[in-house]
């Protein structure tokens, strides 16, 4: 398979601030790679050098076998682009937009009508067609930044936060309808900041921080890159949870979390339902104090956690990125679950609905 | 297509939008009609007595291609508080990542807002006949005159359009270019004759290009009077003449200067 982008040593300056410190990438045609990182990471400084609006200090980048400066022309013939605000006149209605937006990618006047009568419909506009943008609503403008984005049919989209802004319904349309687009051949780059959309839609996912590229690979390659199976505990009080952890510490692989104020313990374990077991064995009469407790895989949340030291929608840069040569170790799961799926492997709860939500990684 | 057809054909795609806007909204519409007759109804009936002119010319007459002038400047400020306005909402950013003409989004916007100056101009010309004033020459002087108006201002567009693309906030650049443009417009014979002004005000007016759009299209619509006096500088002696050149080269500094300005503008 060919390549239908490829990033070299890709470097951008913004007067004192490096954005982007040598990021390299390629997207297999027809595939979807989700560019992850945290709040000015430079997702959107890729993005935008990718669709010819930036120019790289360094390093060099192709799409579709064009250079993006040499031939920028041609590239923007192929491309689609939905950045990361959206950008549609207020003044026009949905389909002048669409319309407008496709006559200017070159299609005939009835083809721009057909494909925009096609897409509002696709994207549940036709209601609001004839009315100018201005009086739509966030998600409805977002959807239409991404129809006229779609209009001649790109071969390689780029898709800049798509769904931020939109209603879960939205946002679960808005997946369909990307998947069925990568079905149809489209490569896509899709940034973003909802780990669980990388995980449904990209087939490998780049994660950058601070103008770097910090690890890579399937989404289940970098879970494995975070580590195996954790036990999850939920208490009814916190101060129970050390007399627990004593109890659950021989089935540890490494250190138990406490964290007392959750009154949340995590284990790290190996092993697969059987380590469920033998913890209720062990948990002899202090289960009255348990609330809550499954085996949990890491999901992308903890990834992002583990590898920038921060959480995904954390703005603050701090320190503890993990370089991606390094964390190539702990893959331990046992396999006792496989698939990709980040839900819980097992999962014995009392009758009672948790008080807050069942433990996610974003939270540790 | 070839280049230039496919530059046209994007351009028109653009004005249309354009267009579109000042349909949709009002404030355009009141700016480009409503506020050029206030203005022909203030000057005629507040200053006209107030100002005296040589015998035989009627102020009305005088005072008409002075605000002519003075409206179609003012209009061509539209084109770089829009580009302004486009570039803050991220429609610059769509445009450059299409693969459409790299001109065609200046062209189409100088060309709306010239559209706009032609409502403009024919709205306060209709209202002129309604206080006085009137056409004196043939119909191929008076078309003339209109085109010195118009082209000029188009070519002002230009340069506005590279001060949208700067500075980057429609509000400012509107307070920007009126304090480049109210002296433009008043420092000049737009309102009251060249003889009462002090001498360093004098000479810049003499000068002024819009100057010499306002004697131009005085003379090509007949409303100046002969044996009235007009400053003894090659710029008035030789209005039309020194209008089209400050057009010509106004364009030819600025429309590369803006074009390329746009293909490296970036919305942040
Ligand atoms: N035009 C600009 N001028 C100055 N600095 C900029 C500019 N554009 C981006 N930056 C800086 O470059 C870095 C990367 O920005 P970028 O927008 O690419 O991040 P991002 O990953 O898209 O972030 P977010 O998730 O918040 O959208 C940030 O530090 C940002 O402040
Ligand atoms: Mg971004």
């Amino acid at each position: 398979m060919t390549d239908a982008i490829v990033v070299e040593g890709l470097v951008k300056r913004f007067g004192g601030t490096t954005a982007l410190d040598g990021v390299d990438l390629t997207v297999a045609e027809g595939s979807v790679l989700g560019l992850l990182g945290p709040n000015g990471a430079g997702k959107t400084t890729v993005v935008r050098i990718l669709t010819t609006l930036l120019r790289a200090d360094a390093g060099r980048a192709e799409v579709v076998g064009l250079d993006v400066v040499r031939d920028a022309d041609a590239v923007r013939a192929s491309i689609g682009l939905t950045g990361q605000y959206a950008a549609v006149d207020e003044y026009l209605t949905g389909a002048e937009n669409l319309e407008m937006v496709g006559r200017l990618y070159r299609l005939g006047r009835r083809e721009a009508r057909a494909r925009a009568g096609q897409l509002l419909e696709r994207f549940d506009l036709t209601g609001a067609a004839d009315r100018p943008a201005k009086t739509y609503s966030g998600g409805m403008r977002r959807r239409l930044d991404i129809a006229a984005s779609l209009i001649a049919r790109p071969r390689v989209l780029f898709l800049d936060e798509p769904t931020t802004g939109l209603d879960p319904r939205s946002r679960l349309g808005m997946w369909d309808f990307i998947a069925d687009l990568a079905d149809g051949g489209t490569t896509i780059l899709l940034t973003t900041q909802y780990l669980e959309e990388a995980d449904r839609l990209a087939d490998r996912m780049v994660v950058i921080d601070r103008g770097r590229v910090i690890a890579r690979g399937t989404a289940d390659e970098l879970k494995a890159q975070v580590g195996g199976q954790r036990l999850e505990l939920t208490a009814t009080r916190g101060e129970v949870l050390p007399a627990i952890a004593e109890r659950l510490r021989p089935l540890a692989v490494e250190e138990p979390h406490v964290d007392e104020q959750a009154r949340r313990l995590s284990l790290p374990v190996s092993g697969g339902v059987e380590v469920l077991a033998e913890a209720l064995r062990r948990l002899d009469g202090h289960i009255a104090d348990v609330f809550d407790m499954g085996l949990r895989r890491p999901d992308l949340d903890d990834v992002f956690l583990t590898l920038t030291g921060h959480a995904a929608d954390d703005g603050a840069t701090d320190s503890g990125a993990t370089d991606s040569g390094a964390t190539d170790s702990g893959a331990t799961d046992s396999g006792a679950t496989d698939g990709g799926g980040t839900e819980d492997a097992a999962t014995t709860s009392r009758d009672t609905p948790p008080a807050e939500p069942v433990p996610t990684g974003g939270a540790r | 297509m070839s280049s230039l057809a496919a530059t046209l054909s994007d351009s028109v795609v653009i004005t249309k939008r354009n267009l579109i806007k000042v349909k949709r909204v009002p404030d355009l519409i009141v700016f480009a009609t409503l506020s050029p007759i206030m203005f022909v109804l203030l000057f005629r009936y507040v200053f006209g007595g107030a100002i005296l002119l040589p015998d035989g010319i009627s102020y009305a007459e005088f005072l008409l291609p002075g605000i002519f002038a003075q409206t179609v400047v003012f209009g061509s400020t539209i084109t770089g508080a829009s580009l302004a306005d486009d570039l803050q909402k991220g429609l610059i950013d769509r445009f450059r990542s299409l693969p459409m003409s790299r001109s065609a989004v200046l062209v189409g916007r100088t060309l709306a807002d010239l559209g706009l100056n032609v409502i403009s101009v024919v709205v306060m010309a209709l209202t002129g006949l309604v206080v006085g004033w009137r056409i004196h020459s043939s119909v191929g002087e008076a078309v003339g005159g209109f085109l010195v108006l118009l082209l000029f201002a188009f070519s002002f567009s230009w340069l506005m359009a590279m001060v949208g693309l700067l500075v980057r906030t429609p509000e400012v650049v509107n307070n920007a270019s009126f304090i480049v443009i109210f002296p433009l417009t008043f420092v000049a014979n737009t309102f009251v004759p060249l003889e009462t002004f002090p001498t360093v005000l004098r000479v810049f007016a003499e000068w002024n290009p819009v100057s010499a759009v306002v004697q131009a299209a005085r003379e090509l619509f007949g409303n100046t009077v002969p044996g009235a006096p007009v400053a003894d500088v090659w710029s008035l002696q030789h209005p039309v003449l020194y209008s089209v050149i400050w057009t010509a080269v106004i364009l030819v500094v600025f429309v590369p200067l803006a074009v390329r300005l746009y293909q490296r503008t970036a919305t942040r």
